[in-house]
C-alpha cells in the first residue's frame, strides 16, 4: 500500500471553476481507477490558481491477478467443434482444462503494476478534463488537435510512493519538480512523495489547501476589519473567490474618501464586491463604513502599504465614478428621464419601453379603480393568511403598509405615478454602468426628488417577488405596479404568440407568471383571469378579437404555473387535477382554498372511505355502460367534465329550492325503497343542498363536511342492496342512484382523479 | 518569476521613458518595433500587425504603440481617468511563447514594478470581439487592484481558428504611467523628464476633440463615410486586395463609433451597423485567408485552414 501524488500545474485558473475542477479531477481518477480494478482509500483534492493537487492513499502496488475462463465444447462433442474453440482461443488441446465433461480454456491475467496503471491513466485524465472553457497553446497549436486545457498546462508531477510516474502528453513530461509561489520563491521545488507535498509547498509561500487558504481569508479579513473597529459584511462567496485567486492570501484593510459615502451603500458594496473583489465593513452603529478589506497575493516587503494605497485610488476612481453618475442622474426628474425610453426597443411586436410604460400605468391605475388592489390590502392579507378562520377582528396589524389611510382614488393617482416612472431608471447613468441596481436606483431618485415614500418604494420593489422564496411585496402602490408590470409582460406576449416553449423562455414568462402567482395567493387577491385579461386587452386599446386567443394560452399557463408551484409547496399533484378537471374556475385563490380543503379531506378516514365508495360506484357505473346523466358528473374518456355554469345546480341560490330542483333530476321511484336505499336518498338529499350552499360561500371545509356524512349511507347501500337487480326498474333507478352520488361528490372535485 | 532584478529607489519613469523602456525590452525578445497605424481605430487589436497576422502559420512576433480613438469616452478633458484618444502598448507573438507570463512580469519589472511590493495578479478575462470574429481565453492582469494589461490567448481570428494560437499583451499606457508616478490625473503625468506633461500635449486636443465628436462632425458626412467604406470595402475584395478592404473596414468601424457618439444611431439601427462592420471585418480576413492559404500550406505541411 502507498500514496500517490499527482500535480497539474497550469497558468492562472480562474477562480469560478476552481471548485468543479476538483470534483471533475476526483471523478475522472476514480473512474480510472474503478476500470482498473484498483482501491483507494481517501482520496484528497486541492487546487491553488496555478495548480490542482490530488493525493490518492492506500494504493495497492499492483492490481491484482485474475484469471479468466471461456467455456468450450463438450468432451463429447465432434472433433470440428473442439478445433473451432482452439482456434479461437489460439490454444492448443493440451493447455485447455476439462470440468465436467467440458472442455475450459482459462487464462491467467498477471496483476498489473498500479504505477503503470497510472502513466496510462495521467494523460487519459487530462485529455478527457471537461473544464467549461479550454484553450490551445504554444507552437502545437498548429493544428487543431494539440491539447486542450484551462489557460496553459505547464507541469505534471506524479508519484507513486516515492517513484516518479512516467508520462508526457503535449509535450509535458512527468517529474518530481513543481513551483513554488510565483513572487516569494525562485526556482523548482523537487517533491519526495505525498507526505511532503503540502509542507514543501507552505515553505514555499503558497497554501495549496483551498480550504486552509479560505479559513484565512475568512479570519483574517474579519480580524483586519475588528483591528480597525469595524464589523467586516461576511461573504462567503468573495471569501472562496479571493482564495481562488491567491497562493498566499494577505487580506488588507484600507480606507477611502468619507465624502464617497453620500453615494447609496449598495452601489459602493456593488462597486467594491464586483468590480474589486473587496469586502466592506460597518461601523459599531451598523452604517457602511470608509472602508474596504482587499487580499493580497504576496506578503509585501512594506506590509501592504503600497498595495492598500494603489487598491484605495483604484477603488476611489470607481466611486467617483458612481458619484458623477450618482449627481448627473439627480439632475434630471425620473419623468425627464422616462422619455427617452421612447427611444428603446421592448419587443419587435410590442413597441418601445415607453409604450408598455404607459400600458402598465393605466393598467396599475384599473386594478385599483376595480378594487383588485385596494387601499386596505394589508388587513385583506391578515384575514387570508387565516385560512377559513374568521377575519381577524380584534388582532393587531403586524405592521402597517406604507400608504395605510389612503383613499381609493389617492391609490389609484399613486400606483399610476409609480408605474409612469418605474423603468426610467434604465436609462441613468448608474444603472448602465450596474444593471443589477435596477429598480434600487429608480427608489433613490424618485426619494431624492422628492416623490411621497409609497411611490419610491413601490419603483423600488415593481420587480418583486422575483423568484420563489423572494420577499412578496404588501404595500397597495407596490402591489399594482409590480402586478401591472408583469401582467402585461404576459399578456402582451401571449397576445401576439410569443410563447415559451421547452427550456426556451426568453422573456422569462414563467418567472412573471410565478411573481403574479406569489402575489396573488399570498396577499388573497380576488380576480378572473378572463376579467384582467379583457382589462388589458380594453386598456392596450386591442381589438379583442385579435387578442382572443392569447387568452386560453393564458389561462392554461397560469395552471400550469400554479401546479408547478404547488407541487413545490407540497400539495398532491392529483388532487390539484381534481380540482382543476372542474373546469371553469377563473379565480386561482378559490380554486387553491378547495384544493387545500380536499387535501386535508382525504387525509381523514372519513375521506380515505369516501373515496372507495366513490370508486365503487363509478366502476360499477362503467361496467354497467350507464350513460351519465349529462348534468351529472361522468367519466371516460372523451368526456367533458361539467363545468360549474354548465350545472343547473349550481344557479340554485335557495338551498330551499334544491329538493325541488333535485326531484327534477331523480323523480320519485315506483316501488319500496330498501332501507338503506332510502337513507342513502336521505342522505343525497340533505348532503347536496349543503355541499352547494357551502361552495357558493366559498366554505370548501363546510362543503367536505357535508360530503362525509354521505360516507356511512354510501357503504350501507353497498353492504344491504343489491343494485344489480332483476326488475329492470330497480336496477335503473339504484344505477341512477349511485349517479346521483357522483355527481354529488364532483361538486367538490372530479374524485377520479385523485390516486389511492 | 525567478530572478526579480531589484531596482535601485530612482524617480519614476515618464511616460515616454517608459515605452522606450518596453521597446528596449520587447525588442531583446526578438519582437519587430512597429510604429502606429496610421489610421483612426478603436484599439490596438485592429492593427493589422495584430488582425491579420494572427492568421496563418508564420511565425510573428511585433511590439508598438497604437493610439486608439474612442469617441465616446470624451469627457472634454474634465474627468481625471477617462479619455477619448489614448495610448495602446500591444505585443503580439505567435506562436505564444511558453514563458509568456514571466516575460510579461519582466517587463512590468523593467518599467519599475516590483512584484514584492505590489500585487501583481492574474485575474480571469476572456476577450471577444464580435466585430472581428475573434475570441481568445486570458486575464486582465491586475496591479493593487488595478488593471494595467489585458492579456489573451487568441483563439479565433476572422472566424477561423488560430494555428498556432498568437499571445496578445496590452498595456494600457496612461494607467500604467499613472501607476508608476503615482500621479491621481491623468493631465499630471509626466510626458518627458523635462517638465513636459501629458497634459501639456493632451489637454487641448481632448476638449476640442470631445467636442467635435458630440457636437460638431457632421452626421451626414458620417454616414456617406460609412456607405462609402463599405462600398469601397467590397469593390477592394472583389480586386483581390485584402489589406484594402481591411483598412475599409477599420474606417466603417470608426465611423460608426463617430455616429454613435453623435447619438444619432437608435438602439434598433445599432445592431444591423455592428453587422454591416462584422461583415466588412470577417469578409477581409478571409479574403486574406484565402490569398495565402496555398501558400502556407506549401510551407507548413502540418497546417491547414
Amino acid at each position: 500500500m502507498t500514496d500517490f501524488l499527482l500535480e497539474l500545474r497550469s497558468e492562472e485558473i480562474p477562480a469560478r471553476m476552481q471548485a468543479g475542477a476538483r470534483a471533475d479531477l476526483e471523478k475522472l481518477f476514480r473512474k480510472q481507477l474503478d476500470a482498473a480494478g484498483l482501491k483507494a482509500g481517501d482520496i484528497t483534492v486541492w487546487s491553488t490558481p496555478r495548480r490542482l493537487a490530488l493525493i490518492a492513499r492506500d494504493l495497492p502496488l499492483a492490481t491484482e491477478a485474475v484469471s479468466e475462463e471461456t467455456k468450450g465444447p463438450k468432451t463429447s462433442a465432434p472433433e470440428q467443434a473442439l478445433a473451432g474453440f482452439l482456434r479461437k482461443t489460439g490454444l492448443t488441446r493440451d493447455q485447455l482444462t476439462e470440468r465436467d465433461g467440458v472442455w475450459f480454456a482459462v487464462t491467467e491475467k498477471p496483476g498489473r503494476a498500479t504505477r503503470d496503471v497510472l502513466a496510462e491513466a495521467v494523460p487519459a485524465i487530462i485529455r478527457a478534463f471537461p473544464w467549461p472553457k479550454s484553450q490551445r497553446w504554444g507552437a502545437a497549436s498548429l493544428s487543431t488537435e494539440s491539447l486542450r486545457w484551462v489557460r496553459p498546462l505547464s507541469g505534471i508531477v506524479a508519484i507513486l510512493g516515492e517513484d516518479l510516474v512516467e508520462c508526457e502528453i503535449g509535450g509535458i513530461k512527468s517529474g518530481y519538480a513543481t513551483l513554488g509561489h510565483r513572487f516569494h520563491h525562485a526556482g523548482e521545488i523537487t517533491i519526495g512523495s505525498a507526505s511532503d507535498y503540502a509542507e514543501k509547498l507552505r515553505a514555499c509561500h503558497v497554501i495549496v489547501d483551498h480550504v486552509e487558504r479560505e479559513a484565512m481569508v475568512r479570519e483574517k479579513a474579519k480580524a483586519a476589519a475588528e483591528a480597525a473597529g469595524l464589523v467586516l459584511v461576511e461573504d462567503e462567496g468573495l471569501v472562496i473567490e479571493n482564495a481562488g485567486l491567491t497562493e498566499w492570501p494577505v487580506p488588507l484593510l484600507g480606507r477611502f474618501d468619507e465624502a464617497f459615502l453620500d453615494v447609496p451603500p449598495e452601489v459602493i458594496q456593488l462597486t467594491a464586491r464586483v468590480n474589486q473583489k473587496y469586502f466592506i465593513c460597518r461601523d459599531s452603529a451598523g452604517k457602511l463604513a470608509n472602508a474596504f478589506v482587499c487580499t493580497a497575493n504576496i506578503e509585501a516587503k512594506d506590509g501592504g502599504a503600497a498595495i492598500v494605497d494603489g487598491n484605495r485610488k483604484v477603488l476611489a476612481a470607481r466611486l467617483s465614478d458612481a458619484r458623477f453618475f450618482w449627481e448627473q442622474d439627480k439632475k434630471k426628474p425620473l419623468a425627464e428621464q422616462a422619455q427617452k425610453l421612447s427611444r428603446i426597443t421592448f419587443h419587435e411586436k410590442l413597441g418601445t419601453v415607453a409604450d408598455k410604460v404607459e400600458r402598465v400605468a393605466k393598467l396599475a391605475r384599473w386594478l385599483v379603480e376595480e378594487g383588485i388592489v385596494k387601499p386596505e390590502l394589508a388587513n385583506q392579507n391578515l384575514r387570508h393568511s387565516r385560512e377559513g378562520g374568521n377575519p381577524a377582528s380584534n388582532t393587531a396589524p403586524e405592521w402597517t403598509p406604507a400608504s395605510a389611510g389612503v383613499t381609493k382614488e389617492e391609490l389609484a393617482d399613486q400606483a399610476e405615478l409609480a408605474a409612469r416612472l418605474c423603468k426610467a431608471d434604465l436609462v441613468t447613468e448608474m444603472v448602465g454602468e450596474f444593471p443589477e441596481l435596477q429598480g434600487l436606483m429608480g427608489g433613490y431618485y424618485a426619494r431624492a426628488e422628492g416623490l411621497p415614500d409609497a411611490v419610491a418604494d413601490a419603483i423600488r420593489d415593481h420587480y418583486k417577488p422575483v423568484g420563489q422564496g423572494d420577499d412578496v411585496p404588501t404595500a397597495p402602490v407596490t402591489v399594482a405596479v409590480a402586478l401591472a408590470d408583469k401582467l402585461d409582460t404576459l399578456f402582451s406576449f401571449f397576445a401576439v404568440g410569443e410563447l415559451p416553449t421547452g427550456s426556451k423562455d426568453p422573456f422569462a414568462l414563467r418567472r412573471a407568471t410565478l411573481g403574479i402567482l406569489s402575489l396573488q395567493i399570498q396577499l388573497g387577491l380576488r380576480w378572473s383571469i378572463e376579467g384582467l385579461y379583457r382589462g388589458w386587452a380594453s386598456i392596450g386599446g386591442h381589438n379583442w378579437l385579435a387578442v382572443a386567443d392569447g387568452l386560453e394560452h393564458v389561462r392554461q399557463f397560469f395552471a400550469d404555473r400554479l401546479k408547478v408551484q404547488q407541487r413545490e409547496a407540497g400539495v398532491r399533484h392529483d388532487l390539484i387535477d381534481a380540482v382543476f378537471a372542474l373546469g371553469g374556475e377563473d379565480d386561482l385563490v378559490r380554486l387553491l382554498a378547495r384544493v387545500h380543503a380536499l387535501q386535508a379531506f382525504v387525509g381523514t378516514e372519513d375521506g380515505t372511505n369516501l373515496l372507495a365508495g366513490y370508486k365503487r360506484a363509478a366502476n360499477i357505473l362503467k361496467k354497467e355502460g350507464f350513460a351519465a346523466n349529462p348534468n351529472a358528473g361522468s367519466e371516460g374518456e372523451g368526456v367533458v367534465p361539467p363545468t360549474g355554469e354548465e350545472d343547473p345546480l349550481v344557479l340554485v341560490d335557495d338551498p330551499a329550492l334544491e329538493g325541488v330542483a333535485a326531484q327534477f333530476s331523480h323523480p320519485e321511484c315506483n316501488y319500496a325503497r330498501e332501507p338503506a336505499e332510502q337513507a342513502l336518498v336521505d342522505a343525497l338529499n340533505s348532503a347536496e343542498p349543503q355541499a352547494t350552499g357551502a361552495i357558493a360561500a366559498e366554505d370548501f371545509t363546510a362543503a367536505m363536511a357535508a360530503l362525509a356524512t354521505l360516507r356511512r349511507p354510501i357503504d350501507a347501500f353497498f353492504d344491504q342492496v343489491t343494485v344489480n337487480d332483476a326488475d329492470a326498474n330497480k336496477r335503473s333507478s339504484r344505477l341512477a342512484l349511485l349517479d346521483r352520488f357522483r355527481a354529488a361528490v364532483h361538486k367538490v372535485a372530479d374524485f377520479s382523479r385523485i390516486e389511492g | 518569476m525567478a530572478d526579480t532584478k531589484l531596482m535601485p529607489p530612482r524617480a519614476p519613469l515618464s511616460l515616454q521613458d517608459m515605452i522606450l523602456r518596453l521597446h528596449a525590452f520587447w525588442s531583446e525578445q526578438g519582437c519587430l518595433i512597429l510604429q502606429p497605424y496610421d489610421m483612426r481605430m478603436g484599439a490596438g487589436t485592429f492593427h493589422t500587425a495584430t488582425t491579420l497576422r494572427a492568421l496563418g502559420p508564420e511565425p510573428w512576433n511585433a511590439a508598438f504603440v497604437q493610439p486608439c480613438r474612442r469617441p465616446t469616452d470624451g469627457r472634454y478633458g474634465e474627468n481625471p481617468n477617462r479619455l477619448q484618444h489614448y495610448y495602446q502598448y500591444q505585443v503580439i507573438l505567435k506562436p505564444s511563447p511558453e514563458n509568456l507570463q514571466e516575460l510579461y512580469l519582466q517587463s512590468l519589472a523593467e518599467i519599475g514594478i516590483d512584484p514584492l511590493v505590489h500585487d501583481i495578479r492574474f485575474v480571469e478575462d476572456d476577450w471577444e470581439s464580435p466585430t472581428l470574429g475573434a475570441w481568445g481565453l486570458g486575464w486582465e492582469v491586475w496591479c493593487d487592484g488595478m488593471e494595467v494589461t489585458q492579456f489573451t490567448y487568441f483563439q479565433q481570428m476572422g472566424g477561423f481558428d488560430c494555428k498556432p494560437v498568437a499571445g496578445e499583451l496590452t498595456y494600457g499606457l496612461e494607467r500604467l504611467a499613472m501607476y508608476i508616478q503615482g500621479v491621481d490625473n491623468v493631465y499630471d503625468l509626466k510626458f518627458n523628464n523635462h517638465d513636459v506633461t501629458y497634459g501639456e500635449v493632451f489637454l487641448e486636443n481632448e476638449k476640442q476633440m470631445s467636442k467635435w465628436n458630440f457636437e460638431v462632425a457632421d452626421t451626414d458626412s458620417l454616414f456617406e463615410g460609412f456607405r462609402r467604406a463599405e462600398e469601397e470595402c467590397k469593390r477592394s475584395l472583389d480586386a483581390g486586395v485584402p489589406i484594402a478592404a481591411y483598412e475599409q473596414a477599420i474606417e466603417a468601424s470608426h465611423l460608426f463609433n463617430l455616429l454613435q457618439a453623435r447619438g444619432v444611431i437608435s438602439v434598433q439601427e445599432r445592431a444591423s451597423y455592428m453587422g454591416r462592420v462584422r461583415d466588412l471585418a470577417r469578409g477581409s480576413c478571409e479574403a486574406y485567408m484565402e490569398k495565402n492559404a496555398d501558400q502556407w500550406a506549401a510551407k507548413y505541411p502540418e497546417w491547414s485552414k
